[in-house]
Parts: C-alpha cells; structure tokens; sequence
C-alpha cells in the first residue's frame, strides 16, 4: 500500500469576476510516495506545491482526478487521525499558550486530559520550546511558531506528515534541528511528505523527490535515479601522466577541463562519448595510472533549474 | 459531539482573553449609575424606567457580541488560516461550525446570565429601599419573575442573530455579514409591515412578493415582548414556548445552511 497516491488530480479555479477564465493550479498530477520514504515535492513558488497539499487534505476540492492516503480516499475521517500537517507560514490561535494549543489539538483527537498535557509537553521540548512554553503565541517569533507548527502536526504520533516548507521562517541551527526531527521521524517508520524549494534539505533528507513546474509534474524518481540519470560526464584522476599524453588526449577530443592536482597528477574532465574505458585504456597504455574514475552528476540544483526552464507553458490557461 | 464542545470551549476561551467580557462591567456601570441617577429625579416611576433601560441593554449588549462576534468566527480563521491545521484534525467541516456556533453561544448565555443577575440585583435593592407608597404605585413588582419571559426570548432571538451572523461569515467578508445580518435584523423587526404590504400597495405581484418575505424572513418582532413584561401585561408560556420553537426551527435552517456552504468552499 502506498502511503498516497494521486491519479489525474487537477485543479482549476476560476478568476475573474464579470468573464471568468480557466487559472491552472495543478493539472493531472498522478504520483506514488511509498510508505516510510521521505519525500521531497519541489517546485518553484507558485508551482503548484500548497495546491497539492491543500488537495490531499480536503482543504479545497479538485476538479477532478483522484487521491488516496495510506489506502483511503482523501477526506476520510479515519485518515485524518492517522497524519500531520504543518502549513506553509502557520498561525495559530495567539491568545493560547504553546503547551495549551498543543492540549488543545491532542483533545480533538480524544487524547484524556493527562496524555494531552503529557504528548504537549514531550513534543515541545523535542523541537526545543523551553519554558516559553508559558506564554501566549502572539509573543512568539516567526521561528518559534514553526516550531510549534512541527510539534502541533506530530500530537497524534502520525504515520505520515505533510510539511508545507518547515525549514521556513528558521535559522541554520532550527533548520539542522528540524532536518534531524525529520531524520529521527523516518527512523520511527512515519513517511515525510514535505514540500520545499531549498533544495539542499532536500538532498539531505529525500529518499524520493517530485519536482513540480506550472501546476505539472515534471519529474519524479528516487535522488539517485535522478541525479544519476543526468550524468554529464566522467572524472579521471590519474597520475604519472606526461605533458605530451595529456595534449593528445586534449587534440582527440578526449578530455573537455584539466585540473592539475600534483606533480604528473590530473583530474581530468572526459564528455559521455567515448566510452571512459576507452579513453582509459589509452591513457594506461602511455604510462598513466588510475586513481579513481566517476560519473559527473548534476546536483539537484542543476536538475530542477534544467526543468523549471524547460517546462512549457499550458495551453489555454494562465500559468499557475 | 466531543470535537464540537473542545471547539465552543475554545472560543468562549477567545471571548475571555479578548476581553468580550468587559461589556458586563459597562453593563453593571451603566444599570448602577442611571438607577442612582433616577431615583434623584422621579418616584414611582424609577422601577419602569430601570426596567425598560436593563432589558434594553441586555439585548442591545448581546446583540453587539452576536454580530460583531458572530461574522468573524468562521471568517477569521479562514484569513488568517488558522482553519488548515484545524481542519487537518480529525474533525468534519460541520463539527467545526458547530463548536464555532456553540462557543459563541456560551458566550452570550453566561453574559445575559450575569446581566440578568445584576439587573435584579438593582431591582431588588430599589424594592428594598423603596417606600410602602411608592411601591404600591408600580405596576408590577420591581423583581417580577415575569420578566424572564423576555430574557429567555432575548436569548432564542441573540442565538438566531448568532446564526445568521455566522451563515453570512462562511462566505463573505466581516464587513458585508455585518450589512447583511443588520438588515435582516431591522427587517425582522418590522416584518408584520410585509404581511400587510398588500392593504397599501395596487400591484398583486409586489404584495405576493412581500407576503412571501414575511414568511422567509426571520420574525424578530415575535421575541419581543419587553414592553409587555414592563407594563404587567400577560405573556402566556404557551407564546414563549411556541415563539422560542419558531427561533429554534428557523436557527437550524440557518446552521444547516451554514454547514452546507462551508462544507464546499475551498481554502484558496
């Protein structure tokens, strides 16, 4: 069973009051996150990332397409007891104090009143909310209500949370505590849906990712996959390599960048063609030795610029 | 029922520490310094006078939380987005107007409480203070029961005003709910006009129309009996009874409603 599952999901709002046109928001997105994986949904702002989650959680309806989490339709009650949500620049109701919010949800979801005021107090000091704990949320930072957020959407000890870009709004130190919470949910077994568009979390983190561009997916696949897919290249380094060897291989077309490292010792760049055992085998016939051979691979950066700008534009409809 | 009441304590929650509750301080203030200020000036009639001004005030109090409270329970969270973790619970749409509604409603039912309290607390002191004369010339005695008969329909009326201060917030700014439940509010008050819209007016249709308002509207002229329980006239339980089960029966439309629009928007 896949922790959610999306088939066609679409949506499409309208906009305009006197002659109403077609916006795209997210058009037939149909992906896989399998239960236990962390999962990174990426995109640019405005790609259609809080639309997806807003969909999964029945926050708005879609135009059509289907989703299902942890094997039930979207909406279901019983599902709602079984995840988190942390939304995209959360606000929480300021007049409570941080542990009385936490209490607060744990009793919505029928916790008695001792477990509530235990799970609130546990969960505040895993994310690091000391004795302001005591305080009213409008006395908050944008930082501390983030982390509140993070600890709120983990009350019912989900099997699975949506976090809407919770690195949003901290600093180094909360984001790398917050990448260890994520790190310790996944070892708990709980799958991470987490959208972002800081693209070094979700190195760190992702199993998966999805990398969303004008309400489309434009691609979806393990990081490895992804990255390894994209190889561009081979690096050489080896050593006890002439000067004259090296201005062959260079004359051939065979080496595209030159790093000199050492006496005699290169890395050296090689493109997709020729095969890099060829060139190898070249090298070590002229006295080369190896030190080490590997694929150039572009980072998840290059990746998802390569993508945001190629994605075309819908048809028909304005841009999400 | 469980998520319905954790959302009403909730919001009568807000309503404290917002301070909603400091309305019962202007109300006390008010009822105190003008029943002084009376007793100065006339005799006999004082008693009518602080009864006429208390229950005025206590549906005038309620009616200013009702609405200005009311259109922005649903529309508040929905601005500041409070709703999306909310609703992420395991809670349906429904449940969530619901506790809105019902902590509102507590609301207002603990301050009518406190302002009847008071309101017979000075009653009872000017019945106390008061001459055997002067007494014999009231109408009615100063703490008369009977006039729980209008608070009680102050209550059903604020709940319907609540209602339909909270259909209006599912959908539409705190501005326009506000326009919106204030006019049918004073439309309400003068509903008995549409019924008899036909006696003035030569059109058929416009008379069809207006009688068939009357009965869509809410009649809010109905819950008011304030001047009669003042002057000692009777107001049988039967009234108060089937007037409260016309408020009740029309509330429910209005929640129903309320439920049903909020139940299909989208949180964009």
């Amino acid at each position: 069973m896949d922790a959610i599952r999306t088939e066609s999901l679409t949506k499409h709002y309208s906009v305009g009051f006197w002659r109403p046109r077609p916006y795209l928001a997210l058009d037939d997105l149909t992906m896989q996150v399998g239960q236990g994986e962390v999962f990174g949904f990426l995109g640019p702002n405005g790609a259609g990332k809080t639309t997806t989650l807003k969909l999964l959680l029945q926050l708005i309806f879609p135009t059509s397409g289907r989703a299902e989490i942890l094997g039930k339709p979207i909406g279901d009650i019983g599902v709602k007891r079984r995840i988190g949500y942390l939304p995209e620049q959360p606000y929480f109701y300021d007049y409570l104090t941080a542990q009385e919010l936490l209490e607060y949800f744990a009793a919505l979801f029928g916790y008695a009143p001792a477990e509530r005021r235990k799970r609130a107090a546990a969960l505040l000091d895993e994310v690091g909310i000391g004795a302001e704990r005591r305080l009213q949320l409008r006395k908050f930072s944008k930082g501390m209500l983030q982390r509140v957020g993070i600890a709120q959407a983990l009350i019912n000890d989900p099997e699975m949370v949506f976090l809407d870009e919770p690195m949003s709004g901290l600093d180094p130190l909360g984001r790398r505590e917050i990448r260890h919470l994520i790190l310790r949910l996944r070892e708990r077994g709980c799958t991470v849906f987490f959208s972002s568009h800081l693209l070094a979390d979700a190195e760190a983190l992702c199993s998966r990712v999805a990398i969303l561009v004008n309400g489309r997916l434009a691609t979806t696949g393990s990081l490895s996959d992804i990255l390894a897919f994209q190889a561009r290249g081979w690096e050489l380094v080896v050593g006890g390599l002439s000067d004259a060897v090296l201005e062959k291989a260079r004359g051939l077309g065979h080496v595209t960048r030159v790093t000199r490292l050492g006496e005699s010792r290169y890395a050296l760049e090689l493109p997709l063609t020729p095969p890099p055992e060829r060139i190898l085998a070249d090298l070590l016939a002229q006295g080369a030795q190896l030190v080490s051979l590997n694929p150039l691979r572009d980072t998840l950066e290059d990746v998802f610029v390569r993508q945001v700008s190629a994605a075309p534009r819908p048809r028909g409809l304005e841009p999400a | 029922m469980r998520v319905v009441r954790h959302v009403a304590v909730n919001v009568f929650k807000e309503s404290v520490r917002d301070k909603v509750l400091y309305n019962l301080v202007a109300f006390a203030v008010l009822l105190i310094s003008t029943s002084y200020l009376l007793g100065q000036l006339t005799a006999g009639q004082d008693v009518k006078i602080i009864k006429d001004l208390g229950l005025a005030s206590i549906s005038i109090f309620g009616l200013l939380i009702a609405v200005f409270i009311g259109i922005g329970l649903v529309w508040k969270e929905v601005e500041k987005r409070s709703v999306y973790t909310l609703l992420s619970k395991p809670m349906r749409r429904g449940e969530f107007v619901l506790g809105k509604y019902c902590g509102l409603v507590l609301t207002l039912v603990i301050n009518v409480a406190v302002m009847t309290v008071a309101f017979y607390a000075v009653l009872a002191y000017m019945e106390r203070v008061a001459t055997p004369g002067v007494r014999a010339s009231w109408a009615t005695p100063a703490t008369d029961p009977a006039m729980l008969k209008a608070v009680v329909l102050i209550v059903i009326e604020l709940m319907l005003v609540t209602g339909i201060a909270l259909f209006f917030s599912t959908f539409s700014s705190p501005f326009l709910s506000a326009m919106l439940t204030a006019g049918l509010w004073v439309i309400g008050h003068f509903n008995d006009d549409l019924r008899n819209f036909g006696a003035v007016v030569k059109s058929p249709l416009a008379a069809t129309v207006a009688r068939g308002l009357y009965y869509v509207l809410p009649n809010f002229a109905a819950f008011d009996v304030k001047a009669q329980v003042v002057h000692g006239q009777a107001v049988p339980l039967g009234y108060v009874g089937l007037t409260s089960l016309y408020g009740i029966t029309y509330l429910a439309f209005v929640l129903v409603g309320a439920v049903a629009v909020f139940s299909r928007r989208d949180f964009k």
